[in-house]
Parts: structure tokens; sequence; C-alpha cells
């Protein structure tokens, strides 16, 4: 039998139930059908949020007003939807959902583990300190923290002794700021270290010290969970309309993918010497330097370079020629090139076979995909590099002893990228790259972009009139003039201002 | 009363009139049953034996007080250890599936042992004690007793002597019962102030701010330190022993002359010292007093949830000593040297009752298995044991008050709840229809 009125109330109200608050721990998972559509954009854009997460922490001091205004507008976007007046429910049903679904694609190494409980770690952290005090508390409520805020008064009786426990209280922090009073045994970091006061059974917490605690909670249930889902993960990648789209997501970069070639023909092969020292990324020069004394590649380093090539502009054509002069100069005769390498040549480009797909490798995946072994010259200089090896690499490259430093420090602190921008910002000569480096073309654009920063205002008069970009013929110099050279940077300096 | 007359030779003849006449079952057992409310706590505890020539037996379970005594008596352990509550019977741990045999809980126990200080102790080393150094023992108990009352809550502390050159701490709240090998270790880490061996020669550190902890242990310090370290352990009476003091921090830092022998007073001013430097040096004369007092405990002890610790009444072998709680209120004065040993009870035992005795005896007659307890009652009432069972008894009262108070407690919010869910049922039925 059927009660409608009394049905569509349930309903209501465990709708109510479900999300109670704004924010959650995400102990539950959703338990509702939703379309592959929505199912993919929740994926998506909680990634695009959970980069630009990290691309803050990166650029910005955390907390800092620039910090909080990007990461509020980031936010936002993330909650907005096209009609009018998204609800609260569904803003919290985006969130878990697609919290839930990220889980799935970033549970199955260590790597991609870390990456997404730290993002989400620092999520939480934001969101959380943007809550009111008395939200902050019913939250810690819901979630069976007993935590209590300790009366005016008692904190005044107590002041004293507060001071003289916590680290960084001071009298007016004390008046001005909640302190949580905590069971003990939630609080084990701070008893064992005796950084807190004791009473009674209760470690009474400074505000900021309870988002810590709270941090951490949430960094054990996670992880926890991440384990238990790589378990069960065979089960959802059995389905095929999913597991496209998880491989997609763990590997994906979203930002500009250098798939489209908008300068084809404006670098010539001649200037390829030069480019890399001055505007390739370290993996790249690496892989060109590997690839002139060896006069080969292996396919790995073929990929990953041939792709960067293909994304600052070369064509198919220019690109066999690239290939075929060098192997030729190896053990490999024109024929067996043109029979063996030329067709993997014309499949990146899109050539053959029925895959268009192949697009020039991002930060991202160059680090954790396909790790080399010996005889490979691919991968990231910075994560796959013996330490001491890299620090000689960098000697070679006359990068200073304290630049050196620096970067090997962003190394052993797993920075890759940062410590990829740190050789831009020193071979460049520059204190800040301006950017947040996540792609080998993007470290090329750039490079050309401060290279030639002084024709900027000139090129700017030409473009008015200019209309449909037009390879233009690139002087093709003799020698590797200086000069010669930098007039070359300027004329690819005008096709890059397309972007 | 001479204590000198044990001999370990004995122990194999007194042991078995021990466990028959003396050992407090009914109350050893009323302690590990804990009221009855968590189902086979007493069932699952594990206890240990060392029996005879060394044999050393674990996984040992019992299912009643009964069978307690009736294995204690015909296996006669020189020592008995407690381990934890587990989830299986521990006699029965072979046949479970490994991997589910799992320690669950146990009291949160501390261990002090004067060896521990022999780096600091002038009048004894090693196993030996004496009323000049036992003070330290008294020390260790009113600071940690403080912390774990005052700063962590906990109620129902037992402290016990050793035997022999120290005491344990057995803590028996519900909640210490409960806690994680994470949470032990942490209130042991709470708790310790003296680090570092051999090679330390620094061993307390203290800098700004000072946590209230440390100065509630540096008032008990303070109360005792002249007497104790000045006097009874002299350790400015020789130059050997001041420049052991003075080792502990950089003396070059510092500027000092060695004042008159005669009258000191807390704050170490025999040697008035200049400080040079700005860091470390402004809290030594607190530092010194810490490392020459403070309480010097086994992390690893308390850390274990299935660590074993040695029984409350149980005998230690070498000393006689029955392993007696101590009664706080008389903290000061107790005297490790007055605990009675295994032989003066059982001498005690054997001298000519009193003519009421007629009387119970008659009464015994009537009924055996009450008998036996009654009389066990009797026996160690006869004997200096009395008053150390008295102090646990009124420890296990302590505990009992503070579980009827929970009960009710909870029986009230259980009232509660269920008037809640009465209304929640009829205001459901009504909109069904």
């Amino acid at each position: 039998m059927q009660f409608p009125g009394r049905r569509k109330k349930l309903i209501g109200s465990s709708q109510n139930d479900l999300y109670d608050h704004c924010l959650q721990f995400y102990g539950q998972p959703p338990l509702e059908n939703i379309s592959l559509t929505e199912f993919e954009t929740f994926a998506v854009e909680r990634l695009k949020l959970l980069k630009t997460v990290e691309n803050l922490g990166v650029s910005c001091v955390k907390n800092s007003e620039q910090y909080t205004k990007k990461l509020d507008a980031e936010i936002s976007k993330f909650f907005f939807n096209k009609e009018d007046g998204i609800s609260e429910y569904e803003k919290r049903r985006k969130d878990h959902i697609s919290h839930f679904i990220l889980r799935l694609a970033y549970c199955q190494t260590e790597d991609l583990r870390r990456w997404f409980i730290q993002q989400e770690m620092d999520l939480f952290r934001y969101r959380f300190n943007d809550l009111h005090s008395k939200h902050k508390t019913d939250f810690l409520h819901k979630n069976n923290l007993k935590y209590e805020t300790v009366s005016a008064e008692e904190k005044k009786s107590l002041q004293d002794k507060l001071i003289a426990s916590s680290y960084g209280l001071s009298g007016t922090k004390v008046e001005e700021h909640d302190v949580y009073k905590v069971p003990f045994q939630d609080a084990l970091d701070l008893v064992r270290t005796r950084k807190v006061y004791l009473l009674a059974g209760n470690a009474y917490i400074p505000h900021h010290e309870i988002v810590t605690i709270v941090l951490n909670d949430f960094r054990t249930r996670l992880s926890k969970a991440l384990a238990m889902t790589a378990r069960s993960l065979p089960a959802v990648q059995s389905d095929e309309r999913l597991q496209p789209l998880l491989s997609h997501l763990s590997h994906a970069y979203v930002g500009q993918d250098y798939s489209i070639q908008k300068n084809i023909g404006k670098i010539s092969l001649e200037q390829i010497d030069a480019l890399s020292g001055k505007s390739f990324p370290l993996c790249m020069r690496h892989l060109h330097k590997a690839l002139r004394e060896n006069h080969h590649l292996r396919h790995g380093g073929r990929m990953q370079y041939g792709l960067f090539l293909k994304g600052i502009g070369l064509s198919l054509e220019q690109a066999l020629q690239f290939w075929r002069s060098e192997f030729v100069k190896g053990k490999v005769d024109a024929d067996k090139f043109d029979k063996a390498y030329a067709y993997s040549v014309r499949h990146m480009f899109g050539k053959e076979g029925k895959r268009t797909d192949y697009t020039p490798y991002s930060c991202m995946k160059v680090i954790l995909s396909n790790p080399p072994s010996q005889g490979d010259y691919h991968g990231c200089p910075f994560r796959h590099s013996d330490p001491e090896l890299l620090k000689q690499k960098l000697q070679n490259y006359k990068v200073s002893p304290s630049g050196t430093n620096q970067i090997l420090e962003l190394v052993k602190g797993m920075h890759y990228q940062l410590a990829c921008q740190k050789y831009f910002e020193l071979t460049h000569n520059v204190e800040d790259a301006g950017f947040s480096l996540n792609h080998p073309n993007q470290y090329f654009t750039e490079s050309q972009k401060l290279l030639s920063g002084g024709r900027d205002i000139k090129k700017e008069v030409d473009m008015s009139q200019r209309s449909q970009e037009n390879p233009a013929s690139v002087t093709r110099p003799s020698q590797a003039n200086s000069k010669q050279a930098h007039e070359e940077m300027g004329d690819l300096d005008s096709f890059f201002q397309d972007e | 009363m001479s204590t000198s007359d044990y001999d370990p030779a004995c122990l194999p003849d007194l042991l078995p009139l021990y466990y028959r006449r003396l050992f407090p079952f009914s109350q050893y057992y009323r302690w590990l049953s804990y009221g009855g409310v968590s189902k086979n706590y007493f069932q699952n505890r594990e206890f240990s034996f060392t029996l005879k020539d060394d044999i050393y037996v674990r996984y040992q379970s019992f299912t009643t007080q009964n069978e307690l005594e009736k294995e204690m008596q015909k296996m006669v352990p020189y020592k008995i250890d407690i381990g934890a509550v587990y989830s299986h019977r521990p006699s029965q741990h072979n046949a479970v599936k490994s991997g589910t045999f799992q320690a669950l809980e146990k009291e949160l126990v501390f261990d002090i042992d004067m060896t521990d200080y022999d780096d600091v102790r002038r009048c004894c080393s090693a196993a030996d004690i004496c009323s000049k150094c036992w003070t330290l023992m008294t020390i260790a108990i009113r600071i940690l007793d403080r912390a774990l009352r005052e700063d962590f809550g906990f109620h129902h502390l037992l402290w016990v002597y050793s035997g022999r050159r120290g005491v344990h701490c057995w803590v028996c709240d519900d909640a210490a019962r409960k806690l994680s090998v994470a949470a032990r270790s942490a209130v042991a880490e709470y708790l310790s102030l003296v680090k570092g061996g051999e090679e330390t020669v620094r061993k307390v550190v203290l800098s700004d701010p000072i946590h209230p902890f440390i100065n509630h242990s540096l008032s008990v310090v303070e109360r005792y330190f002249q007497q104790y370290a000045i006097v009874d352990q002299d350790i400015l009476g020789s130059k050997e022993s001041v420049d052991k003091v003075l080792a502990v921090f950089p003396v070059d830092r510092y500027f000092f002359k060695e004042g008159s022998s005669v009258s000191y007073d807390l704050h170490f001013s025999c040697v008035s010292v200049k400080s040079n430097s700005k860091k470390g040096g402004q809290y030594f004369d607190k530092e010194i007093m810490l490392q020459y007092c403070y309480p010097r405990l086994d992390v690893n002890v308390s850390k274990g949830v299935n660590h074993l610790l040695k029984s409350p009444f149980s005998v230690h072998p070498k000393t006689g000593r029955i392993s007696v709680p101590i009664d706080l209120k008389e903290l000061d004065t107790f005297d490790p040297f007055e605990v009675p040993t295994i032989s003066l009870i059982c001498e005690e035992l054997e001298k000519p009752r009193a003519e009421e005795a007629e009387e119970d005896d008659m009464k015994d007659k009537e009924n055996e298995q009450e008998a036996g307890e009654r009389r066990r009652i009797r026996d160690y009432k006869r004997t200096s044991l009395a008053k150390y069972v008295k102090v646990f008894d009124r420890f296990l009262e302590a505990m009992a008050r503070s579980r009827k108070g929970e009960m009710l407690k909870k029986s009230g919010e259980i009232e509660k709840d269920s008037v809640f869910h009465i209304h929640l049922i009829l205001a459901f039925t009504l909109q069904m229809d």
C-alpha cells in the first residue's frame, strides 16, 4: 500500500539527515543512481578544484589574502550550477559524490593516494577554518568528536596554566579564541610531548591546535578508506563504462594539453639544439642530449620527446627528417628507419591506426607513469634521477651551487614540479617563474615568452594588423650566431602571442 | 618483628601454607572480576606462574575463584604475574584460530625500580635499598599519584610494594583498562622527565614555558629535597659528589664558589652560581633537583596491553616479603623493612588462639567451603598481613561504590531514552491513520 503523502515527507527529512552539515568526513558512500554524465562531470570538476588547491598551496602562502580569495573563487565555481539557485542539498550532494568518485581513481598507487589525501586535507582545512565557531562545534559533535568549547569563566580561571602549557598562546589569544576540551585519548600527540594542559582527563586545546587534531582524524580515516577502496577496485574497473574515465582521471591534467598544433613549422630543426639549452625543461634537454649522443632513443623516450616536439610546433615532415637524420648516424640505416621507426612517428601525429589522441605528456604523466629503467632517458630527472647525478648534471649546466641545493631540497620534499620551476628561475635568471609548472610544453612556452619579453610591445602593434597567422618562412641561419638566434626568438614570439 | 628469619630454602614449606590459609582469594577474585560487568572478564584473564626450579608457565586462566584457589594450592607458584584480559580463555589459546586470540584490556601499570636511580644514589646500588633512598619511592608515588588523578582523571589507583626494590601502580579505572598501546605510551611519556642513559650527563632539560605538570612535580621534590639529597644522600658532602652534581651542567659557563657546609636551603644556595650565558642554565637548580629525585619509569612496562606484571600479594622469592598494597595516607611512614615476610606471617599463624576461636570452629563444621573462607579470613587477621588486606578492601570498596554510581547514572539515561522511544512510536502510529 502506498502512502504518498508520508513518502514525500520521509524523503525530505532523509535529505536533511544525510547532509546535515555543509562539511563532512565522507564516512558513508553515496547510495543513489546517477547518470554517467553526472558521474563524469562531478569527478572532473572536483579534480579541477583539487588541482587549484594544489597550485595555490604551492604558489601562495596558505591563509594569505591571495590564497583565500582565489580558493574561495574556485570553490564557488565548483558549487555553482548554471540553473538559478543550486540548493544547499545539491551542493552537499555534489561534494559527497565527487569525493567518492575520485577515491576510485586515486586509490591505486601510493603516489596517487598521497596526492589525493594532501589536497583533500588542504581543502578540508580551508573549509573548516572558514566555518563559524558554532558550526565548528556542531560539526565536531555530529561526527562524534566529543569536543566542547570551554566557557569564558573557566578559560579565565585556567588562563595562566593554559599559557604555560600550549605553544604560541598568549593572554589575548586565550580570551579571544575558543579553547576546546577534549578527552585526552583524542589528543595523544599533544599529551605525549606535554604540549597541552590536562585536567581531570581532558586536554584543553586552543583553537589553532584543534584543526590539527581534526585533520589528523580526517587523514587517518581517509587513508584507511583508500586502502579499502583499492582492494575492491578490481570489481569497479571491470565495469567498462567506468574504466576509461577512472584511468583518465588519475592521469588527468586539467589545463591546456597542447594537442592542437598551432605553431606548425615555426621551428626549424637547426634551432632545436639552441632551444634545448635555453627553453627546454630538464627532461627534454636530457632526452635531446641523449639522442644526439647515442643517435637513438628507446620507445619511452621517443614518445615523451617526440610528442613534446610536436607540441612546440614540429610538423610531421620535420619530425621524420629529425628522427631519421639522427638514427641514421647510429646503427640504423635509412631503410630500417623507414620500416620500423617512421611508422611510430606518423602514429604520434595521428596518421596511423585509429587513435589520434596522442597529446604531449603533462608533468604528472611523466612523473607518475612508466618509470625509466637502465638505458632509458625518459621520465622526470627530478623524480627519477639519483640526487648525486642530478647534482652533477645541474652543475654541468652551470647552475649555481646554492641554486642546486635549493633544487635538491625541493626534490627531497618530493616537489618535483617546483624543483623544475626553480630550475627555470635559475636558468632564466628570474626571481619568480610567474606560473605554476604543469606541463613541459608550458615550460617551453613560458620560456620563450620570457626570453622575448622586450619584443612584446612592438609585436602588439603588429597584432592589430594581423589576421590569420601564417607560417612565415623562418630564416635558416648557417651559423648559430647569438644575434641571429635572438632574431629567431623574436620571430617565434609572434605566433606564441596568439595564445 | 624479626624479619631476618626468612630463608629462601623454606619457601617450599611456607608457600603451601600461605596459599591455603593466608592468600586473600576472595578479595583478589573480587578485584579482578570488576563487579561482573563484563562477561568472562575473570575467565579471560591471563596469569603466569613461576614454579619451583624456575619453570615458567604462561596462559594460565581460571573459570571460578574456587578453581583459582585449587590450582594455586596445587601448583604452588613461587611468583605470580597478572597479564591482560584476552578475547578467549588464555588456557585455550592454542585452540583458537590464529590471529583472533588478542589481548583486549588491562590495567594501566607503572613500575618504579630503584636500580634506575643508581647514578644518583650514594647509599646503595643495584638491588639494595635502605631508608635513605626509599624517599625516592615516596617522591615517585606522590608525583605520579597526583598526576594520574588530577591531570588524567583516574580514580582507582592501587600502589603496591614490589617486595624488594620498587613499587608498582595499578590504575584500575574502566577507561584505563581500555586504553590503547598508543595512549599508554603517551601517558608514560607525559610523565617522563628524566631522559638518557649511561652516556647522558644532563638528563633533565627544562625550557620556557614550564608546564604546570612540571611545576607540581617540582613542589613535591622541593618538599623532600633538603632532607633527602642534602642530608641523607649528602650530595654535597664530598668533592667527588659535588663534582658529579656540577658535571650536569657545563662548568665553564659558570662561576661558582663553595659555601660552608652548615646550612643549606632548598634552592641550592651553598653553591652560588653566576650564569654567563643566556640560554640554558636558568633552571639548572630545578633540573638538578629533578635529575636526582624525579620518578624514573620504564615506558615499556606501561606501554604493552599484554605486559605481565607481578601480582599484588605474591611473595618475593629473594626477600620473602609479600607484595603488599601501600596506604597513601601513611605514605611518609611506610617502611619497606617492616613489610611482613612469608616466614613471619606463617609463624604468627602458629601462635595459640583465643577462646572465641573454638566457637568459630563449631560453626565451621557445618559448612566446609564457607568454613574454609571464614577460617582464612580469621587467619590473616591474626597476622601482620591484616592491615594490608584492609587497604586492599578499602580500594575495592571505592571501586564498587563508583560502579554503583555509574549504573545509577546509566539507568537514569535509559529511562529517559525509553520515554522518548514511546513518544516516537505513538507519533508514528498516529500518522499512519
